[in-house]
């Protein structure tokens, strides 16, 4: 391409350069600028709609992003990272609280899920969120693959009793998958230890309210 | 004399950036577990090599081959951030299925192949039908590969066919109970790849030959 020209200068190319950059941060700037607003709101109604499976049937007021509470480390839910926890008030009365939880011991690495608890204590369902599991077998824990998640609405503490709160294979009440135990037993297990949590501290999760809705509130 | 249908069988058959030129295997073989995530990989994909040939082209008056390298890569990642804003801003679902498989568009050597080879030296027009080409033939290869794979590993197919085009969520029509788990693993991606590279050597094999009996015959 330069054949037989002479060497154009090398500040030249430096121009070139710059200008291109210049024209190219412009058009990121500008998609971004447009996208912006959208993606934001994606991840709200996102969240929003990843929460609703587990609110069927629950009438409630407000946004429930607005009504978050952070559980700091250390805690005796499962995973090691702080939890957070959507409560879901109607009429300042609790109806229920969405943990976000970690399973730490799937088959391919950290399962979360979104386990939700009515105030009485029974489950209003349970959700996988992230996963990595085996497809075709550990992945059949999402709902988008099987049904399996969703024998655990309306279980509780009670129901079955916490000592049978274990796949079949060990001893308790819950399926486990064909081909895959490890999954299912991270999971029933996570479970299990979100609700004694709920059990143990009740008050405190609905009591805090006062403290923490200012997280959500400066978006008013 | 059609550079139209020629850049086009060039790009779909003869010279396909998956199947023959083997450009872009990262993505081709991590994203091709469903059809839907195959297809909207390659969409994007066909967007980014169409973008970036058309601006090649439109700038190779400035370029100089000292400099022409970083020029690619401002003028692709910025297409690619770009087209991330877009697909995560009006295809959430989409975006969160692929993942960081979008950005890592950037690395595609399909696409700076094309600016290299073919748009820094041709005309606006010419490189846009370039880009549709390789990109249609890269796409192709994508949705087919996931379709294959999708079939096999888990017995159904189209799942999740909204987050590319709206509506409920679909589960996918399943053709038979479970699948054969091997063609969603990973393993399964490169003997997917093995076999319709295989099937295209296979069929171009026997046009060869039906051509020269036919050669022979009329000699």
């Amino acid at each position: 391409m330069s054949g037989d020209k002479p060497n154009p200068p090398l500040w030249s190319s430096a121009l070139i350069l710059a200008v291109l950059a210049a024209v190219c941060t412009a058009l990121v700037a500008v998609t971004q600028r447009t996208a912006a607003p959208r993606i934001a709101a994606n991840e709200q109604a996102w969240l929003e709609q990843s929460l609703a499976p587990v609110l069927a049937g629950l009438s409630y007021d407000g946004k429930l992003s607005e009504s978050t509470l952070v559980i700091p480390t250390p805690h005796t839910l499962p995973g090691d990272e702080s939890v957070s926890v959507y409560r879901v008030f109607a009429d300042d009365q609790p109806v229920a609280a969405l943990f976000v939880v970690t399973a730490r011991d799937g088959f391919t690495g950290p399962i979360k899920l979104l386990v939700g608890i009515a105030a009485s204590g029974a489950l209003t369902g349970v959700r996988v969120l992230e996963h990595k599991e085996t497809p075709g077998l550990g992945d059949l824990i999402d709902s988008s693959r099987s049904d399996w998640i969703l024998q655990f609405s309306g279980r509780s503490l009670a129901d079955p009793d916490v000592s049978r709160w274990a796949i079949r294979p060990d001893g308790g009440e819950f399926d486990q998958l064909t081909g895959a135990s490890i999954t299912p037993r991270a999971v029933v297990k996570a479970i299990k230890e979100t609700l004694l949590y709920f059990d143990a501290h009740r008050s405190e999760v609905f009591a805090r309210s006062g403290e923490t809705v200012d997280a959500g509130a400066e978006q008013e | 004399m059609s550079t139209s249908s020629d850049s086009f069988r060039s790009g779909l058959w003869t010279d396909n950036p998956g199947l023959v030129q083997l450009l872009g295997l990262c993505p081709l073989l991590a994203v091709t577990g469903t059809f839907v995530n195959g297809l909207g990989l390659g969409l994007a994909t066909l967007l980014v090599l169409v973008l970036s040939n058309a601006l090649v082209s439109a700038t190779r008056r400035f370029i100089r081959p000292e400099i022409r390298i970083p020029m690619y890569v401002l003028i692709i990642s910025s297409l690619v951030t770009c087209i991330e804003l877009v697909v995560l801003a009006w295809f959430p679902a989409l975006g969160r299925s692929l993942g960081i498989f979008i950005p890592l568009i950037v690395t595609n050597c399909a696409i700076v192949a094309r600016a290299e080879v073919f748009a820094s030296r041709n005309a606006v027009l010419a490189s846009v039908r370039d880009g549709l080409a390789m990109g249609a033939g890269f796409a192709l290869l994508l949705a087919a590969l996931g379709a294959f794979r999708e079939l096999i590993g888990h017995g159904s197919i189209f799942a999740r066919l909204d987050m590319l085009f709206g509506g409920e969520p679909l589960r996918g029509l399943a053709l038979v109970d479970g699948g054969f788990l091997l063609a969603i693993l990973p393993p399964g991606a490169f003997i997917s790849l093995a076999l319709f590279i295989a099937g295209k050597n296979e069929l171009d094999r026997r046009r060869q030959q039906k051509l020269s009996q036919l050669q022979r015959r009329s000699a």
